[in-house]
C-alpha cells in the first residue's frame, strides 16, 4: 500500500523513532484493515451484480462468485426479461421516465424562481416560508407518502400520471439549493445595475441570475432525478395497474415472480436470479450513468454543503 | 434509506447571505415564489393538515376526540413495530456515526488526495442503487449458495434463506442495507468538513506532538462535532420512517417476516388491508409530529441555517 503519505512517518521525532515506527506501523494496519474491509463491503455486491446476468443459476450457487459466464446466457436472461408480461419492463421504463422527466421539468421551473426570490428579494412572509422550507426538506419525505395518498384518494386522482408527477414536483430541497447559491454568490449589486439600465424584475432575473446558475441548475436537476427514479413508496400506494408502474415497483413484481425466492408464485415462469439481476441493472442505469458521468461537479456540490458551514 | 439521505447530506451549508440593504421584491417575491408556494401547499400543508382532520374523525366524519390515537396505540401491532425500528436505530446510528468519521479522518489525514478522491468515490457509488435495487441486491448477498460470501454465511450459521430472514435478523439486514447506500455519502461530507477545519489548527497539534489518532481525538472530531449531529439526526428521523426495505424483505420471506414490522408499513396495512383511513391517519400523524419534531429543532436550535439576515 502506498496510501500513507511519507510526511505521517517522518512526523515522530528521532529519539523516539523507534518507538515511533512500531506504533506508525500497527496503526498503519489498522487503516489499511478499514479501508480495505470498507472497499470490498462497497464494491463487492456492485461487481457481483454486474457478472450474475452472465452465469445461469446453476453457476450462481456453484461457480467463482466473480467469475464471468457467458454472453449466450446473457442473451436469454434478455430475451426472458423482456418477454415476461409481453415487454412490461420496456413500459415501466418509459413510465418512469414520464413521471422523473415530468416532475424534473415542474421541479426546476417552480424551484429555481423560488430560490431566487428567497435569496435575493423582499416580500413579507419570506422568512415564513424559507423556514417551512427548511422544515419540510430535514423531514423524511416517506413521512408525507400516506397523507398524500389520502389526499390524493378525496380528489380521485388515485392512478393518473398526475399523481406520481406533481407530488414528485414538490422539491424543497432544490429550493434550499438554489436559495443558497445566490445568497452566497450573487451580489447585489450586479442585479442593481441591471435595473438601473431599466430591466424589469423578470429580465434581470432571466438575464442576470438564470445565466450564472447553471452549476446549481444541473445540481437540483440530478438530485430531484435520482430521488425520484429510485422512489418506491408513492407508486407503489398510488397506482394500481402494472401498466402505470415505474421500474421501482416493477422490479418489486419481478421479485414476487421469481422461483429463487417465491417458488410458489414463480413457478413455471422464466424469472430466476440472472433475470433478476439484470432488471436490477437496467433499473438502475440511468442513475448509475448519471453518477459516473456528474462524479466530479457531484462531489464539489455535495462539499459545497459541508465546506461552507 | 434513499438517496434523499445523500441529498440532505449536501444541505447544510449555512448561508452567509451578503447585505440586503438594495433588496427589491414586493409583488414580484410573490409571482417568483407562486408556483413553489402551490406545490407546497398542495403537497405539504395540506396532506398535513387532512391527516389531522381524518385522524380526529371517524369513517362518517364525526369528531371523535382522540379515539383514532388509541384506538392505534392499543392495536397489538403497534409496540412491536415501533420497538423494531428503536432497536434498528440503535444499531444503525451507532455504526454510521462511529465508522464514517473515522473513515473521513482516515481519508483526510492518512491517505494520498488521489487514492482518497477514488476511495471516496467507490464507497459512494452504491448510493445509485438506493431503494428497490439495494434490497434486491442484499437479498443475494445474504442468500446462501447465490451469495459470493455463503463461507461466510455458513460459518455464522446460516445456511438456508429461511435462516438468514430469521425475524431477529432483521434489523441487521436493515442496517447492513442502509449501511451500502447511505454511508459513502455521509463520509464525503464528514470528509469536506474536515477538509474545513483550518490548515494552521493542524500544524498546531503536530508542533505539539500530538499524533494522528491524537489529532483525529482532541481536534479533528471536536471540530465537525456539529455536521456529526446533524448526520445524527437525519439518519435518525429517516430510520423512523423505513418502508421499502422491510416491504420488500417481507415479500422475499414469503410472508414469514411480519408484515407490519416497521411504523409505516402498519399504516400502509390499515389502510389497504383494513380500509380503515383514520387510523391510518392517526398513525401517520405520529410520524408526522416525530419528523416535524426533529426537523423543527435541528433548524431552530442547531445555528446549521440561517433564515433570516438580520
Amino acid at each position: 500500500m502506498t496510501a500513507i503519505t511519507p510526511r505521517q512517518r517522518l512526523r515522530s521525532g528521532s529519539g523516539k523513532a523507534a518507538a515511533g515506527r512500531a506504533g506508525g506501523a500497527a496503526s498503519l494496519l489498522v487503516v489499511i484493515v478499514i479501508l480495505a474491509a470498507l472497499l470490498v463491503f462497497f464494491v463487492l455486491p456492485v461487481i457481483w451484480l454486474l457478472l450474475a446476468p452472465t452465469k445461469t443459476d446453476v453457476q450462481l450457487d456453484h461457480a467463482f462468485p466473480l467469475s464471468f459466464g457467458s454472453f449466450s446466457q446473457l442473451g436469454r436472461a434478455w430475451q426472458h426479461l423482456t418477454a415476461f408480461q409481453g415487454g412490461a419492463i420496456w413500459q415501466w421504463l418509459r413510465n418512469s421516465a414520464i413521471y422523473s422527466g415530468g416532475a424534473l421539468l415542474v421541479t426546476l421551473a417552480t424551484s429555481v424562481p423560488a430560490g431566487y426570490a428567497l435569496a435575493m428579494m423582499k416580500f413579507r412572509g419570506r422568512k415564513l416560508l424559507l423556514t417551512v422550507t427548511l422544515v419540510t426538506m430535514i423531514m423524511p419525505s416517506s413521512a408525507l407518502v400516506l397523507p398524500i395518498f389520502l389526499e390524493l384518494n378525496l380528489f380521485h386522482l388515485i392512478g393518473t400520471a398526475w399523481s406520481i408527477i406533481l407530488p414528485f414536483s414538490f422539491y424543497p430541497f432544490g429550493v434550499y439549493l438554489v436559495y443558497i447559491y445566490f445568497a452566497t454568490s450573487l451580489p447585489q449589486d450586479m442585479l442593481a445595475a441591471a435595473r438601473i439600465d431599466g430591466a424589469s424584475e423578470w429580465q434581470v432575473f432571466a438575464r442576470v441570475a438564470l445565466p450564472l446558475a447553471r452549476p446549481v441548475i444541473g445540481l437540483v436537476a440530478f438530485f430531484s432525478f435520482v430521488g425520484n427514479w429510485n422512489n418506491f413508496f408513492l407508486p407503489y400506494l398510488v397506482l394500481p395497474s402494472s401498466d402505470q408502474f415505474p421500474i421501482q415497483v416493477g422490479l418489486n413484481q419481478l421479485l414476487s415472480s421469481t422461483p429463487s425466492f417465491n417458488p410458489v408464485a414463480g413457478k413455471g415462469l422464466d424469472i430466476t436470479s440472472p433475470e433478476l439481476a439484470l432488471a436490477i441493472i437496467i433499473a438502475i442505469l440511468p442513475v448509475l450513468v448519471l453518477f459516473l458521468f456528474s462524479q466530479r461537479a457531484l462531489v464539489s456540490g455535495m462539499l459545497a454543503g459541508a465546506t461552507k458551514g | 434509506m434513499t438517496t434523499v439521505e445523500i441529498e440532505r447530506s449536501m444541505a447544510p451549508a449555512a448561508a452567509t447571505p451578503s447585505r440586503r440593504s438594495q433588496r427589491r421584491g414586493g409583488l414580484a417575491g410573490y409571482v417568483f415564489v407562486s408556483g413553489y408556494t402551490a406545490l407546497l401547499l398542495a403537497f405539504g400543508v395540506f396532506p398535513t393538515g387532512y391527516s389531522f382532520y381524518l385522524a380526529l374523525t371517524n369513517t362518517r366524519g364525526q369528531f371523535t376526540g382522540l379515539g383514532q390515537f388509541t384506538k392505534v396505540i392499543s392495536d397489538f401491532r403497534f409496540g412491536p413495530a415501533f420497538g423494531n425500528i428503536a432497536v434498528y436505530l440503535v444499531m444503525w446510528l451507532l455504526l454510521v456515526v462511529v465508522l464514517t468519521v473515522v473513515t473521513a479522518v482516515i481519508l483526510r489525514s492518512r491517505v494520498r488526495p488521489g487514492l482518497s478522491a477514488a476511495l471516496r468515490f467507490l464507497y459512494y457509488l452504491p448510493g445509485a442503487l438506493a431503494g428497490v435495487a439495494s434490497v434486491l441486491v442484499w437479498l443475494f448477498m445474504l442468500s446462501p449458495g447465490v451469495s459470493p460470501v455463503t463461507g461466510l454465511l455458513r460459518a455464522l450459521g446460516l445456511s438456508t434463506f429461511d435462516q438468514v430472514l430469521a425475524p431477529g435478523n432483521l434489523p441487521v439486514i436493515l442496517v447492513l442495507i442502509a449501511f451500502w447506500t447511505g454511508a459513502g455519502g455521509w463520509i464525503v461530507v464528514m470528509y469536506g468538513a474536515l477538509n474545513n477545519i483550518p490548515d494552521e489548527v493542524m500544524e498546531a497539534a503536530r508542533v505539539d506532538g500530538a499524533g494522528p489518532w491524537r489529532t483525529a481525538w482532541s481536534i479533528q472530531v471536536p471540530m465537525i462535532r456539529k455536521w456529526i449531529v446533524y448526520m445524527a439526526i437525519l439518519a435518525f428521523a429517516s430510520g423512523t420512517q423505513l418502508f421499502v426495505e422491510p416491504q420488500l424483505l417481507q415479500t422475499a420471506s414469503l410472508q414469514r417476516v411480519s408484515p407490519t414490522w416497521s411504523p409505516n408499513q402498519l399504516a400502509y396495512v390499515l389502510a389497504f388491508q383494513n380500509g380503515d383511513f383514520n387510523a391510518a391517519a392517526a398513525l401517520s400523524v405520529f410520524l408526522l409530529v416525530l419528523g416535524l419534531i426533529v426537523a423543527t429543532v435541528l433548524v431552530t436550535r442547531s445555528g446549521l441555517f440561517k433564515v433570516g439576515d438580520e
